[in-house]
């Protein structure tokens, strides 16, 4: 269960910015290629937020598909769902552009 | 405050006449402020704009192990698998080995239980455990210390036996050369497509328990050709750590791989491709 650690990552972020600000929204970027399940998140985030000024807040997560370059026929901007990330052409060989990260993109104060 | 990016403290203004360095901004427009020594100030319903890669932590901690471990041209494996796949016994018998030919040493990750370690220090080689507790995989941080704990003299083989997982570890980027996953025959020919991640993260497969495919009916070329769909570049050796075959195949990749870091920087980035 790495959305543990994602989670204390997610609240330490944004307490390096706002401090003990309250915060009502939380908008994460959730990669579909990133390994990180968002139900996971949430409920992880819930514990991580206690006695923090982030505790309460609502999350609004951005699922971003995934995109690629393929190696194998040269394609640039392959979308790639599924767990497997494979081109149209078949090739595995893939430089991954977009939906491999998550981000803590803002927050609104509440 | 600055009416733009609600840095700096005080009322808010929007004359941009003073003056403050941006560099921890995701965004860029044209004023300076002095003196931003206040925590920022924030008015409710704002939105402030972070765009932190949550990751970037870990992933910062991990260059700067790899930066260390390269100055001491230290090859550091991280030895990833399922509960069950071999580690141990395949760290046991590789200590044995290799430790009259150069230094090892060993950072253990479990859950709990020290015993891991009395396994490698019985094998009479320098080891340090770690026990994540709640946690299910190492990260950087916890390499950074432990590298410091153990020093391993310069030319070292470093060992770090990850936590028994085929989901988490692959996240987290410990400063490794490599990471080293170990499958293994009675799992099934199907782990590379389940834990696709994990067999994507990977330089080297270890396809454990070889002896065993027989008798547990294991098809070993449909096993190498799933982990490929998932990682075109990924090495593979068959091997049984407990009956020794394939294992001079094993010290020859981990004689191959000190010899490249000798003759590089090992200091490389990580390669974010596929990851």
């Amino acid at each position: 269960m790495h959305e543990l650690s994602i989670a204390e990552g997610i609240v330490d972020a944004i307490r390096e910015r706002t401090g003990d600000a309250r915060v009502a929204r939380v908008f994460l970027e959730i990669g579909k290629l990133s390994c990180i399940e968002p139900e996971a998140v949430r409920f992880c985030f819930e514990l991580c937020a206690r006695g923090t000024g982030v505790q309460g807040a609502s999350l609004e997560i951005d699922e971003v598909a995934g995109r690629a370059c393929c190696r194998g026929c040269g394609a640039q901007d392959v979308a790639i769902d599924g767990a497997i990330p494979l081109c149209a052409c078949g090739s595995a060989d893939l430089h991954v552009v977009a939906g491999d990260r998550m981000l803590v993109t803002a927050v609104e104060l509440a | 405050m600055c009416a733009t990016c609600g840095c700096g403290g005080g009322p808010v203004h929007a004359d941009h006449s003073r003056e403050h360095p941006h560099a921890d901004h995701a965004h860029e427009h044209p004023h300076r402020h002095a003196g931003l020594l206040a925590p920022p100030a924030f008015t409710p319903g704002r939105i402030v704009r972070l765009e932190q890669d949550v990751l970037a932590k870990n992933d910062a901690i991990a260059l700067r192990n790899r930066a260390w471990l390269g100055e001491r041209e230290i090859l550091a494996l991280n030895l990833v698998s399922s509960p069950g796949a071999g580690k141990t016994t395949l760290l046991e018998r590789t200590l044995r080995e290799v430790r009259g030919e150069l230094p090892v040493a060993v950072v253990e990750g479990d859950q709990e239980t020290p015993l891991d370690a009395e396994r490698i220090r019985a094998a009479g080689c320098p080891v340090l455990q770690i026990n994540t507790g709640r946690g299910c995989h190492l990260d950087a941080a916890m390499i950074s210390d432990a590298l410091r704990a153990l020093d391993p003299p310069r030319g070292a083989l470093l060992f770090i036996e990850n936590v028994g997982n085929l989901v988490c570890p692959a996240m987290f980027d410990l400063g490794e050369h490599a990471k080293v996953v170990v499958a293994s025959t009675p799992e099934g020919a199907d782990k590379p497509l389940k834990y696709p991640h994990m067999f994507r993260a990977a330089k080297l497969m270890l396809l454990n328990k070889i002896d065993l495919a027989p008798h547990v009916a294991f098809d070993e070329a449909l096993c190498i050709s799933r982990a490929r769909q998932v990682n075109p570049a990924l090495e593979v050796l068959s091997i049984s750590a407990a009956r020794g075959d394939g294992l001079d195949r094993w010290y020859a990749w981990l004689h191959g791989a000190i010899a490249a870091i000798r003759h590089h920087d090992a200091g490389t980035p990580k390669d974010r491709a596929l990851t």
